[in-house]
């Protein structure tokens, strides 16, 4: 059996990514399988979050694995100072395949690197979330029937949000034009648009978040300013509620355009934008699933 | 005192081994430290605040009968890189060479990020040198990216 962890969205290959939207599209059809029957999946969480921890728990069962694990490390000995090293390498003996959420930032890298079992990396910090990245390409793909040439507008935070940096990684690959709007505290990290400008990626950047910019786009894709990064709350109070969509600002858009949200909101899309249409949000959450359907089966090189 | 006294050298000349010239003076210590002197058996003279022309100040190191390998030099490269490595055989100079910038740094540089896993388990740290002109890194771990003014080393 191929060995190949899923730690970074960047280490997919245009090839890969195509893949695991293919086996996606299955799960959706067809979301139990018996390919995982007789397999142990350990799903080791040392930072709780609770809907990606069910969403791949979800896919194990659907896939008749079954699962060990934790849901937060205080209950486990890296508590009592054991380390990552120890504890992967005690785990690598009971399963077949390791979930891994950590606190800290390349951890789940790091881990790929002391075990000969695959590690689907569930979220390291602020680092990188990929499980996270293909569902949002998923998404793109079903609502759009394609991933090339697409007009994809991101707002919000786009300094600390891991999920605008991944998708940015991820959709590099397939000719994207790209509308970045953003507070200037929040503006993309100069890292990032070098990337875009090396891959010769379009992008425009704007503080205003604008109908023609909307008017533009395929995909909207809205993120939260989360409270938690940011070490200054007044920099967070300042910045919270700048970038609020409502149904009105949609009235001239493209009868294309679906707009995505990594959940969860607090209050950047107006709940009277829930019943159009062209809300996806709660459905993108729902392709999380079959995506680590999918992304579980990749590793596993189960085809 | 006559020119000729001037011209003398200030270090005395080595037989075998490795003369590492125009080490920047305030940088020799983490050239005698980042090169394990300390491990060495063999004679070494360390010359600290010598005259350059071209510098003002360096430093010199020789080191006999040691000849560095490639990535254990390079490893200087980080804090010294116009450094010169002259090759001595026989009291005669067989090989002049530059350091340069390897692609990888392994154990070497602190990352800057408390929240890196590198700073939280006992491991070494990998960095990518992701622009050699500008001495840009980045964590092979966590991703983030150092400059050059930002680099620590361990």
């Amino acid at each position: 059996m191929k060995k190949d962890s899923f730690v970074s969205i960047a280490d997919c290959s245009k090839e890969s990514i195509v893949r695991i939207i293919q086996k996606t599209e299955f799960f959706e059809q067809n979301p139990n399988q018996k390919l995982l029957e007789g397999m142990i999946c350990a799903s080791l969480f040392f930072e709780p979050s609770t809907r990606t921890r069910l969403s791949f728990e979800t896919a194990v069962n659907r896939l008749r694995g079954r699962v060990i694990g934790f849901s937060d490390a205080a209950t486990t000995s890296s508590s009592k100072g054991e380390t990552l090293k120890d504890t992967i390498k005690m785990v690598s003996n009971y399963a077949d395949v390791i979930i891994m959420r950590h606190y800290l930032e390349g951890a789940a890298r790091y881990a790929s690197e002391i075990t000969d079992i695959p590690i689907i990396n569930a979220g390291d910090g602020a680092n990188q979330h990929p499980s996270q990245t293909m569902l949002d390409m998923y998404s793109i793909f079903k609502t759009q029937r394609k991933l090339e040439d697409l007009t994809i507008t991101m707002a919000g935070d786009l300094k600390y949000g891991r999920t605008v940096h991944s998708l940015l990684t991820g959709m590099s690959h397939f000719n994207p034009t790209f509308h970045l709007v953003a507070p200037e505290e929040l503006k993309l990290p100069d890292i990032y648009k070098q990337f875009l400008d090396k891959q010769a990626i379009r992008y425009f950047e704007h503080t205003d978040f604008s109908p023609e910019v909307i008017n533009e786009s395929d995909i909207l894709y809205m993120t939260r300013v989360q409270r938690e990064r940011f070490t200054d709350l007044m920099e967070y109070e300042k910045v919270k509620n700048v970038y609020v969509l409502n149904n009105k600002m949609l009235d001239a858009s493209k009868d294309n355009l679906r707009i995505l949200h990594p959940l969860p909101r607090v209050n950047e899309i107006a709940y009277d934008v829930d019943d159009n249409p062209k809300a996806y949000y709660f459905e993108q959450a729902k392709n999380g699933v079959f995506a680590r359907q999918a992304i579980i089966c990749e590793v596993l090189g189960i085809n | 005192m006559s020119v000729v006294k001037e011209k003398e050298l200030q270090v005395a000349a080595l037989k075998n081994g490795t003369a590492i010239d125009h080490i920047p003076s305030e940088q020799l210590f983490k050239v005698v430290s980042l090169l394990e002197v300390e491990k060495i058996t063999t004679p070494v003279t360390i010359g600290y605040n010598l005259d350059s022309k071209k510098m003002g100040k360096k430093g010199i190191l020789k080191i006999a009968d040691k000849f560095f390998e490639e990535d254990e030099i390079n490893r200087i490269s980080l804090i010294a890189p116009c450094v010169k490595l002259n090759i001595i055989r026989n009291y005669q100079v067989v090989e002049k060479k530059l350091v340069s910038l390897p692609d990888e740094l392994l154990g070497l540089v602190k990352c800057n990020n408390p929240k890196c896993i590198t700073n939280n388990e006992p491991m070494k740290t990998r960095f990518k040198v992701i622009d050699k002109e500008t001495v840009t890194l980045q964590c092979h771990y966590c991703e983030m990216k150092t400059k050059k003014e930002d680099i620590v080393l361990l």
